[in-house]
């Protein structure tokens, strides 16, 4: 079980990585020579703050929308790991430890959902 | 600069950000928003974004070699981690309503706070303390294998370290920061769990409760994919070869070093929040 949550982690954060790179090299690859600013904050535009947005934007082969999808992968692995710890308890019968674990990926699901992300 | 070069420069101080932070062990998230924000002057939001996603990648990445080796104990990771996760949601909140002269502030006093602890030697190691009835019932107690065999644990005072657990969420959803000092603090000072496993422990909860903040985070647009993706691919870089070179000579004075330079960074954020400079 150890195990296989380690390995669950370790190839969800290189898969992610991978998206990513991937991502960032289309980007560089069309705006290597625009002016980079940071200074003043904006807020992303919508298609980069949520996943129906993100994926429209992958869609439309845009690189930026890419490396959101990889984020978002990465957001997605410890909450894969905390999912398979409630299997974890629960055929050790430890019934207390599913509930607390429920209540993490509550809160966790809560946060990536309620906040506005999914829609 | 133009975004080539912005991307080369901010990839190449994120890999030396995470690989001192994972040979001394303090971290890299921790001098990330600081070098960002006063070196490349990126406003603190987009800098937290940025951290803040890292931070998953480091951790996740690292226990992944942790479980494996016994030392982390998945009851005490899960039960602290409803504080932790239910503090950095509330963090993240908290963020986007303070203004950014204050996270500097808070930024820069815990970076000193850090500092004086990395300079602090660990509480000694406890040897046969009585159980203590809260952790008995809560299954806490365990043991980890030792130069001698198996060494068990008896774990204390958790509602102390639980309500501290809650300060290190919070704050970690704050900052975008890992928020390993407070968690020292919670762990080691006030639960007395040995430092090989509070340390293994910490690090797999790191993960869980940064992704608790960083939902709320993107859907504020304060996650650039063009600065995250330098920073989070330039930090786990760092951290994974950090972790295989991790060999005991000499990391005394590079966290000497390092810690020095968590002084200065937390000095230069406490005078940019003050005056406004920021």
């Amino acid at each position: 079980m150890e195990v296989i949550l380690g390995n669950l982690l370790r190839s969800g954060v290189l898969l992610s990585a991978a998206v990513v790179l991937w991502g960032g090299c289309i980007y560089l690859s069309r705006h290597a020579h625009e002016p980079a600013n940071y200074r003043v904050f904006q807020g992303e535009p919508s298609e980069f703050r949520s996943i129906p947005g993100v994926i429209r934007s992958v869609m439309n082969g845009r690189g930026r929308g890419l490396i959101q999808l990889g984020l978002l992968l990465l957001i997605a692995t410890p909450i894969a790991r905390v999912s398979f710890s409630i299997v974890g308890f629960a055929i050790e019968r430890d019934r207390m430890y599913v509930v607390f674990t429920l209540i993490v990926l509550a809160i966790l699901l809560y946060s990536l959902l309620g906040s506005g992300i999914g829609v | 600069m133009n975004v080539m070069e912005f991307t080369a420069v901010v990839a190449t101080v994120s890999f030396v950000a995470g690989l001192l932070g994972s040979l001394t062990g303090l971290g890299g998230g921790v001098v990330l928003v600081p070098l960002l924000t006063l070196l490349f002057h990126v406003d603190i939001r987009y800098a937290i974004g940025a951290s803040l996603v890292s931070v998953i990648a480091t951790s996740s990445g690292a226990a992944a070699a942790y479980v494996k080796e016994g030392f982390s104990n998945i009851r005490i990771g899960m039960f602290l981690e409803i504080a932790t996760t239910f503090g950095a949601l509330m963090g993240a909140f908290l963020a986007t309503r303070i203004p950014t002269s204050a996270l500097a502030i808070i930024f820069g006093a815990m970076l000193l706070y850090s500092a004086f602890l990395s300079r602090k030697p660990r509480p000694p190691a406890q040897r046969n303390l009585p159980p203590d009835p809260l952790a008995t019932r809560l299954r806490l107690n365990g043991s980890f294998p030792d130069l001698e065999g198996p060494r068990s644990y008896n774990v204390q005072h958790v509602p102390t370290g639980f309500s501290l657990m809650f300060g290190a969420g919070a704050l970690s959803g704050l900052l975008g920061i890992g928020s390993g000092a407070v968690k020292v603090l919670a762990m080691d000072q006030a639960m007395r769990i040995p430092f090989k496993v509070s340390t293994t422990t910490s690090n797999f909860m790191i993960g869980v409760t940064a992704a608790a903040s960083a939902g709320v985070y993107l859907s504020r647009g304060y996650v650039d994919p063009g600065l995250a993706m330098p920073v989070m691919l330039g930090v786990l870089a760092g951290s994974l070869i950090g972790s295989r070179i991790l060999v005991k000579a000499e990391t005394k004075s590079l966290r000497l070093v390092f810690s020095l330079v968590i002084l200065v960074l937390g000095l230069q954020m406490l005078y940019k929040g003050f005056w406004g400079k920021i």
